[in-house]
């Protein structure tokens, strides 16, 4: 039991998506959960093949359009109308026509910061360091290769049975990952 | 100073008594041990005062002056320690900065405690004081903040300013402080002290006194000063050999003989133009030069105010004729204005004599004879109310017939009254200034005293007055052993005089002047002379037997002898507190007219192939003696709208003749540059190169050269600006010089000359609105009738007024009908708001400061809407012998909906409560955004540090209710709103509405002709609000929708319908 | 069809110019686009053309040195002419910053691949662009130690910006736009920079790249997240990209200067900022695929259909013109008339008239297929094509001003030493930073080039 708390998982390689994608699919089919696929570009079908559902991302966007675009306009508002009114060449305080470019800017604004951000909060990045950058072939996950990692914390997880099940995939390589 | 400051708090006392020490009185040795003694015995707190007041102490200028580094430094006292030197210089240099504050004089001045109409006196005081000019004398009030004067307004009481002033007298100030001014005496470049100099002249006085005055000559311009007059009188009695010559450049003896040839005396000429229905002025700049200018313009356009009622009733507006060779601003204004040459006036004069049955004869061309018909007949209409005027350049021959022609259409003792002359001891200039030369030469001169004017400048060049003074090679010696020269700078003239004194400018001393009515006013300093400066009296003093003698002194008796008033004191007090002595106005003169036009020699005709050079004085700088000025200098002339330069003036079919083009170069564009020909002109056996102009309405053939550019030793302002005139002015061809073409040659070359505006047409925009009186009465809606007036409604939003301006609602109307471009509005606002001058480099760049413009237009150039026009004069052909030129003063518009105000991004242009579009110059930016947002064009930019920070003297001079703007931030005109909210804040305290007319804009006050209201336009009953209420105001570019609250009164001609028809 | 082309169909032409090069592998594109940064030697040439646009930046420092001492009247402006050569540059650099975000997020949302080896460098290309155009409204203003004040922050005097004027909502847009350009941008790079993290040789390179990078390890869950991410931001710039020269014509648009108060001016003004945007595009690529031979990357296809985008801008831009002229025309405004008259008349018609040879005639020639093929052309008209843009915003800036409602102060404008050593110092800023970005950053994203081949893997 001891020994298992310093692997994380084991790494099969493979050298096309398609491949992997097959993989995933068995692996799932095997009743394993807990994996993670690594792939140089998004390749189309493998989220599917995860069981991966929609994500957060649009609905932290939309927040950060709203709030970007509400306050932009009620900033203009109340500075023009409310904090420092000045009669300017008789236009109305609240002239509002003229406050919409600023606010249009400002939910464009508001909704990119939190689309990029909450996507890299979402992956937990910045994290300069993964077990998986342990295993040197690993470095071509960002260049031709294409990685399917079964972890220790999946319930199914036996080092050995796993490792064999993946070499039933017919993999470039197969590499046990440890923690440190 | 703190006298002065408790004075100023309490009101029931109106004078203030400083007490300074009195520079005229020096005559005690060095004692050094004493200056040290009170240096020791000073300290503390009281330190600076008493130090300032040391350094007053003559003696111890003296000492200054011998430890300046030039003087050998042996006579310096061991025993003095480097402290005490220090402390010494110290004091000297604290001079240079604080000289004017506190140093008043220790006499008492009055401030105007009489409150004028619609003048509210807050913290600065006023006193009253004249600036002479010619045969004429301008009353001020002066405005003083702790003891600096910093703007001169017109005083309400004087009979030659009726509150008004002009160009010259606004810039006066200017030459007060002006840096390059005479600061000391001299003897042959050596600095020497006022006592030296009195040693010096007593010398004389003795030597000269021994021969009765033999050798003895004495030469000043015009003296309308009855005190200097005395004074230089009691000269020539002491020394009953010597001379006294007079030499004014700018002024022709044709009035002072022609009044001579028609009475037998010399009279002087008083006009009420504001009787006459019908003028006539024969080459005559009336209403903007020569004596009487400021009144004869209020009188002038008194009659030219319409309003519904009145007008509908009868001829309440008077008819103009101008006749004249080049446009001047009298003729801008005329009904009718035809350009003859110079020599075509008098022939013109003598054929309307005839007309009248005075007999003589003037042969005129059919057209001018048509013309000269419909004259006549329109002055035989009013027997007695017409008047009929002669230009001062014009031949005392003109002037004779002119005269025998006003008393023929029975004028004398209604539209116009003569008087014994106002200047002291006529005579004709040019004969005096010959006779000089001729007794210089025959070495009759001994000792010549040359006073205020500056001949080796001004003098004709056939004379060369340099040679009289300059060593003479041939002679190996000076032909005159010893000439004195007092000026205000150390001129042209000066460098070849042995002693030069600074002169005091008028309001650093005592003195008197007479107007052009003969009314006298007591000139009162209104701060000690900033450098070590003295008056013509103190000089001429010191070659009488009572040196030292004040003009103070000096003053006080003579009045006091002519008024033997029970209580002279009250009375002296009085006096200085109007401005003018009481009763002084010269009574009318009765004359007999001893002349006969018949009796005239018949005229040799002149050809008209030749060309005609006319000398005039220059409408900025005058003869050259505000060449040092720089608001003078940038100032666009009325006519010709450029700065800095003078150009030959050349009309238009002769500039074809010469094939004389210009180009309008990128770099300043028509706002900003010209690049015209230059061409040489030999005149009278000498040559000057000049940048020719072409100016359409200048009679054919005639090219006038201007005068008083070229100087050569003027100052930092005014040295080699433009070209020098007088070197081609003879003493035959004093005014008018015929040649033949060939006299002038293009020299290939161009020269770029700095024109603030030069395209001159409306492009048929809504802009200058006029019509003739008839249109006029047929049609009195005619302006709106003419533009669509802005919808209320017309907005984006939902229209309510969110910005009603309940309380006060400033609001400007200036009235066309009024205006004749003469500028002293531009000037007056200048003066007011601290503008900053930016030189030729940057106006050729159209970035000159100026809060109002003044804008002509020629309307009757063939509107080119097309949009064919560049501004090329040449596209207006038919209209180029004679256009119609109008005026319109553009200061910011206060638009309701201002588009300045929107565009801005941080608001530093906003809306004040009262409507008035308000600078912040602290948040300005400096975007421009607002600039190119503007309609009107009103808005300047400070594109660079354009206000001198450095110079003490512009320090002293500036307005310290007005922020004095460094680089990078718009300005703009804010109808002055720090005179509008002293009146507001004086009024709260009462608890009371602003009173109409208790705010006086600079220019409206500067403003002759009345032209310029301001008020409040929520008050029915202001001016402003009545002016408004015409249906001849309207706003320029309605369309636009900006609602401007600077509205302005169209403009209506009166010409006689049976010359229309013609 | 355009004229003068073979008579085949599209599919062959697909066939035929390829956006992609024959025989790629993942491996391949990775190690040639990655090469270029981390192998491959710095040239002569690279050093040669750094130093030149070095000293153009020196240029523009030293000119903004003396502005700084000076004032704005080193530069040719006046009254009237109160915007000169400042805000030509600044409206001209913005309108080609448009290109790059445009490729990325407009042609990414109509799922065009053919702008996967372009977009790189095209929003690099908009970065700097945008760098160039924000320095002209900090120094153009009279004291731009001041010009914080356009900025609502809270001052102790309690005053806020005036947001009724185009010059705030140009902060926002400009200073937004920015933004979202860098982090769009940024995005778009973390998988590459992992890749150069992975694939460096030296420490100090791998540090670098691997901070850069954040660690990203191209887990199916990141990829995720990021594709709806970036799908979110291209939808976002898409409007975004079109709002900002909106509200720069807004500048113009708002005032009442006759010639800038025309409601035609946003969709004019966006038009010809994509005009001038992807005509900068194509005079960057056809020099960097030549230099680095990267014509396997950037096709024949992608210069001819950037040349097609081209002319399609060009006539909507010629068609602002004309609208500009009937409309001022057709409302028979004497204002606007006076002006239409004056451009053809008046003393800047010659400005007008290069401005029509360069905008309007010259991309005409784009409608023949061979001069679309041929690249030295394709490169001199995109330069034709820059300074026809230039001169469309010096005709709509200065010429309207030199002649507006009051003819008493008409004057002219002439630019000094100054303005055109700050507008050339921008050039040689401009160029010099697409130096340094194709040494150090991939100039083309690896990460879509592996997607395209295995596309065209499936599609052969």
């Amino acid at each position: 039991m001891e020994r298992r708390s310093h692997i994380y998982g084991v790494l099969a390689e493979f050298a096309t998506p398609e491949e992997l994608i097959h993989a995933v699919e068995k692996a799932r089919a095997d009743g394993y959960r807990r994996m993670d696929a690594y792939t140089p570009f998004p390749v189309e079908g493998l989220a599917r093949a995860m069981g991966l559902k929609r994500n957060m991302v649009p609905f932290i966007t939309l927040l950060g359009g709203l709030a970007g675009g509400l306050g932009g306009f009620g900033f203009q508002y109340w500075a023009a109308a409310i904090s420092y009114p000045q009669n300017i060449g008789g236009r109305p305080l609240n002239s509002w026509p003229a406050f919409i470019p600023v606010t249009f800017e400002l939910t464009v604004l508001g909704a990119s910061l939190c689309a990029v951000f909450g996507m890299l909060a979402l992956n937990r990045l910045p994290q300069p360091h993964h077990p998986v950058f342990n295993v040197s072939r690993f470095a071509h996950a960002s260049s031709d290769r294409f990685y399917l990692c079964i972890e220790a914390r999946d319930p199914k997880f036996h080092i050995a049975e796993t490792a064999r099940f993946l070499q039933g995939l017919h993999p470039h390589h197969v590499s046990e990952v440890t923690d440190d | 100073m703190d006298e002065q400051l408790q004075s100023e708090h309490d009101d029931d006392r109106p004078g203030i008594d400083v007490h300074l020490k009195d520079l005229s009185s020096i005559d005690r040795p060095l004692d050094l041990a004493t200056v040290r003694a009170k240096l020791r015995s000073k300290t503390g707190k009281q330190y600076w005062r008493t130090l300032e007041e040391l350094a007053g102490d003559p003696s111890f200028e003296e000492l200054l002056q011998r430890e300046f580094p030039r003087q050998a430094p042996s006579e310096w006292d061991e025993s003095v320690d480097r402290r005490d030197f220090l402390k010494l210089m110290g004091a000297s240099l604290a001079l240079a900065g604080l000289s004017g504050c506190g140093r008043v004089p220790e006499q008492y001045l009055v401030p105007y405690v009489k409150q004028p109409d619609g003048m509210v006196l807050s913290e600065p005081l006023f006193f009253a004081t004249a600036m002479t000019f010619g045969a004429d004398a301008i009353g001020l009030l002066v405005e003083s903040h702790e003891g600096r004067p910093t703007k001169i307004e017109g005083n309400p009481d004087h009979p030659s300013s009726l509150g008004a002033s002009n160009i010259f007298a606004q810039a006066s100030i200017l030459n007060l402080y002006d840096p390059d001014r005479a600061q000391t005496v001299t003897k042959a470049g050596e600095i020497q002290t006022w006592s030296q100099f009195i040693d010096a002249a007593q010398a004389m006085a003795a030597a000269l006194r021994s021969t009765r005055g033999d050798g003895l000559r004495i030469l000043t311009g015009i003296i309308s000063s009855p005190l200097v007059a005395a004074q230089l009188e009691a000269v020539l009695t002491l020394y009953p050999l010597a001379k006294w010559h007079q030499w004014e450049p700018a002024v022709g003896d044709g009035p002072r003989e022609g009044g001579k040839l028609a009475f037998g005396r010399y009279v002087n000429t008083v006009c009420r133009p504001e009787k006459a229905e019908v003028i006539l002025s024969l080459d005559s700049d009336f209403l903007a030069s020569g004596p009487g200018n400021v009144r004869y313009m209020r009188e002038f356009y008194r009659r030219r105010k319409l309003n519904q009622s009145a007008d509908r009733a009868g001829n309440e507006m008077n008819r103009l004729y101008v006749v004249e060779p080049t446009p001047s601003v009298t003729g801008s204004s005329a009904d009718h204005r035809l350009p003859l040459r110079y020599s075509e006036i008098e022939p013109f004069a003598r054929a309307l004599a005839a007309k009248l049955g005075l007999g003589g004869s003037g042969k005129l061309s059919p057209a001018t004879e048509k013309w000269l018909d419909g004259v006549v007949k329109d002055l035989k209409k009013y027997p007695g109310r017409t008047l009929v005027v002669a230009g001062e350049q014009q031949p005392a021959e003109v002037h004779a017939l002119v005269h025998a022609i006003n008393a023929a259409l029975g004028n004398v003792g209604t539209t116009l009254y003569y008087t014994d002359p106002v200047e002291a001891h006529p005579v004709n200039h040019l004969e005096s200034l010959g006779e000089l030369c001729t007794d210089i030469d025959a070495g009759k001169v001994s000792t010549l005293l040359i006073v205020g004017v500056n001949p080796v400048y001004t003098a004709p060049h056939d004379f060369d007055f340099a040679s009289k003074l300059r060593f003479d090679e041939k002679l190996k010696t000076k032909k005159i052993e010893t000439v004195i020269h007092i000026s205000q700078h150390f001129d042209e003239t000066s460098q070849y005089c042995d002693w030069h004194v600074a002169e005091s400018h008028y309001l650093e001393a005592w003195g008197d002047a007479r107007a052009f009515d003969g009314t006298v006013t007591v000139v009162q300093p209104l701060i000690a002379p900033l450098y070590r400066t003295h008056s013509v009296h103190e000089v001429l003093a010191a070659f009488t037997d009572k040196p030292g003698l004040s003009a103070y002194d000096g003053l006080r008796a003579r009045l006091k002898a002519e008024n033997p008033a029970t209580d002279f004191e009250a009375w002296w007090r009085k006096t200085l507190n109007d401005g003018v002595v009481a009763g002084t106005a010269l009574p009318p003169a009765s004359v007999s007219l001893q002349f006969n036009p018949a009796s005239l020699p018949p005229l040799k005709p002149s050809s008209s192939d030749e060309l005609e050079f006319l000398f005039r004085p220059d409408p900025s700088v005058y003869d050259g003696r505000f060449a040092n000025n720089g608001w003078l200098q940038e100032l666009p002339k009325p006519v010709t709208k450029l700065t800095w330069d003078n150009a030959a003036l050349v009309s238009p079919k002769t500039a074809e003749k010469l094939n004389l083009s210009y180009t309008i170069p990128s770099r300043g564009g028509e706002h900003g540059q010209v690049l015209s020909d230059v061409i040489d002109i030999a005149l009278s056996g000498s040559k000057v190169t000049a940048a020719a102009w072409i100016l359409p309405g200048q009679a054919e053939g005639v090219v006038v050269l201007p005068l008083g550019y070229g100087r050569k030793n003027a100052g930092y302002t005014g040295t080699n600006k433009g070209f020098d005139a007088y070197v081609v002015r003879s003493s035959k061809t004093l005014w008018a010089s015929p040649a033949p073409i060939s006299v002038i040659r293009k020299t290939g070359d161009s020269y770029p000359l700095a024109c603030t505006q030069y395209h001159f047409n409306m492009e048929g925009r809504h802009i200058l609105v006029t019509a003739n009186l008839d249109e006029y009465r047929k049609n009195p809606n005619f302006v709106n009738d003419r533009a669509e007036p802005p919808r209320e409604d017309d907005t984006l939003y939902n229209g309510r007024a969110e910005f009603p301006y309940e309380r006060n609602k400033w609001a400007m109307s200036i009235d066309l009908n009024s205006c004749n471009g003469c500028n002293a509005c531009v000037v007056a606002c200048q003066a007011e708001n601290n503008i900053a001058v930016v030189g030729k480099d940057q106006v050729m760049r159209g970035r000159e400061m100026h809060w109002i413009r003044v804008d002509r237009y020629y309307t009757n150039t063939e509107s080119s809407t097309s949009g064919k026009s560049t501004g090329d004069p040449s596209q207006y052909q038919p209209a180029l012998e004679n256009p119609e030129a109008f005026f319109q003063p553009v200061p910011c518009q206060q638009c309701e909906n201002a588009p300045c105000e929107q565009v801005c991004p941080v608001g530093a242009t906003v809306h004040s409560a009262e409507g008035l579009n308000d600078m912040v110059y602290q948040r300005c930016i400096g975007t421009r955004y607002c600039s190119n947002n503007c309609p009107y064009k009103v808005r300047r930019f400070n594109f660079l540090r354009f206000q001198d920070w450095e110079t003490p003297q512009f320090k002293l001079m500036r307005n310290p209710e007005v922020t004095v703007r460094s680089r990078g931030v718009m300005e703009k005109c804010n109808y002055c709103v720090q005179r509008i909210d002293k009146a507001r804040i004086a009024a709260d305290k009462k608890n009371q509405p602003v009173a109409d007319g208790a705010i006086l804009t600079a220019c409206q006050q500067a403003c002759p002709s009345e032209a310029i209201i301001f008020g409040n336009a929520n008050d029915p009953n202001s001016r402003v609000a009545k002016l408004r209420a015409q249906l001849r105001n309207y706003s320029i570019l309605p369309e636009l929708n900006t609602r401007p609250r600077t509205t302005y009164l169209a403009a209506v001609r009166n010409p006689n319908p049976e010359l229309e028809n013609a | 069809m355009s004229a003068g082309e073979p008579p085949i169909n599209s599919s062959e032409i697909r066939r035929l110019t390829p956006v992609l090069g024959p025989g790629h592998t993942f491996g391949s594109v990775t190690d040639k686009i990655s090469s270029i940064v981390l192998t491959r030697p710095t040239s002569v040439g690279w050093y040669v053309g750094f130093l030149i646009t070095f000293s153009f930046t020196a240029l523009l420092t030293i000119a903004m040195g003396w502005l700084f001492t000076k004032g704005v009247g080193i530069w040719g402006i006046n009254i009237p002419v109160g915007w000169g050569f400042a805000i030509v540059n600044f409206v001209w650099w913005i309108g080609i910053g448009h290109a790059g975000t445009l490729i990325s997020a407009i042609l990414f949302l109509l799922n065009q691949k053919w702008r996967t080896s372009i977009n790189r460098f095209a929003e690099a290309m908009t970065l700097f662009a945008v760098a160039c155009a924000g320095i002209f409204p900090l120094i153009h203003t009279g004291r731009p130690w001041m010009s914080f004040y356009m900025f609502p922050y809270p001052s102790t005097m309690g005053i806020w910006p005036q947001f009724r004027s185009p010059l705030i909502w140009d902060v926002f847009a400009v200073s937004t736009y920015g933004t979202v350009s860098l982090i769009f941008w940024f995005v778009g790079l973390i998988p590459d920079l992992a890749t150069l993290r992975d694939r460096a040789l030296t420490k100090p390179k791998q540090i670098i790249y691997g901070m850069l990078a954040l660690g990203w390890r191209g887990s199916v869950r990141h990829w995720h997240r990021y594709q709806s991410a970036y799908l979110l931001l291209a939808g976002l710039a898409t409007p975004l990209v079109l709002s900002v020269h909106t509200v720069v014509s807004f500048d113009f648009a708002v005032a009442i200067v006759p010639g800038w108060h025309t409601t035609i001016f946003p969709p004019y003004f966006v038009a010809g900022a994509i005009y001038s945007g992807f005509a900068m595009v194509l005079s960057i690529a056809i020099p960097l695929r030549k230099a680095y031979g990267l014509e396997d990357f950037i096709t024949m296809r992608h210069l001819d259909n950037m040349a097609k985008v081209m002319l399609a801008t060009g006539l909507i831009v010629a068609y602002g013109y004309f609208f500009e002229f009937f409309m001022s025309i057709y409302s028979g405004n004497k204002f606007d008339l006076y002006l239409v008259e004056q451009r053809i008349h008046g003393p800047y018609s010659h400005f007008y008239y290069a401005l029509i040879l360069c905008n309007i005639l010259t991309p005409q020639l784009l409608w023949f297929y061979k001069i679309r093929h041929n690249v030295l052309i394709l490169f001199l008209m995109s330069l034709v094509i820059n300074t026809g843009m230039w001169l469309e915003r010096f005709v709509i800036v200065v010429i309207s001003l030199t002649r507006d409602f009051t003819p008493s102060a008409w004057g002219r404008y002439q630019p000094t030493f100054w303005d055109w050593a700050t507008f050339t110092g921008t050039i040689g800023f401009f160029v010099m930073l697409l130096f340094l970005f194709v040494r150090v950053l991939p100039a083309i994203s690896i990460a879509e080039m592996r997607e395209l081949v295995a596309e065209t893997a499936e599609a052969d």
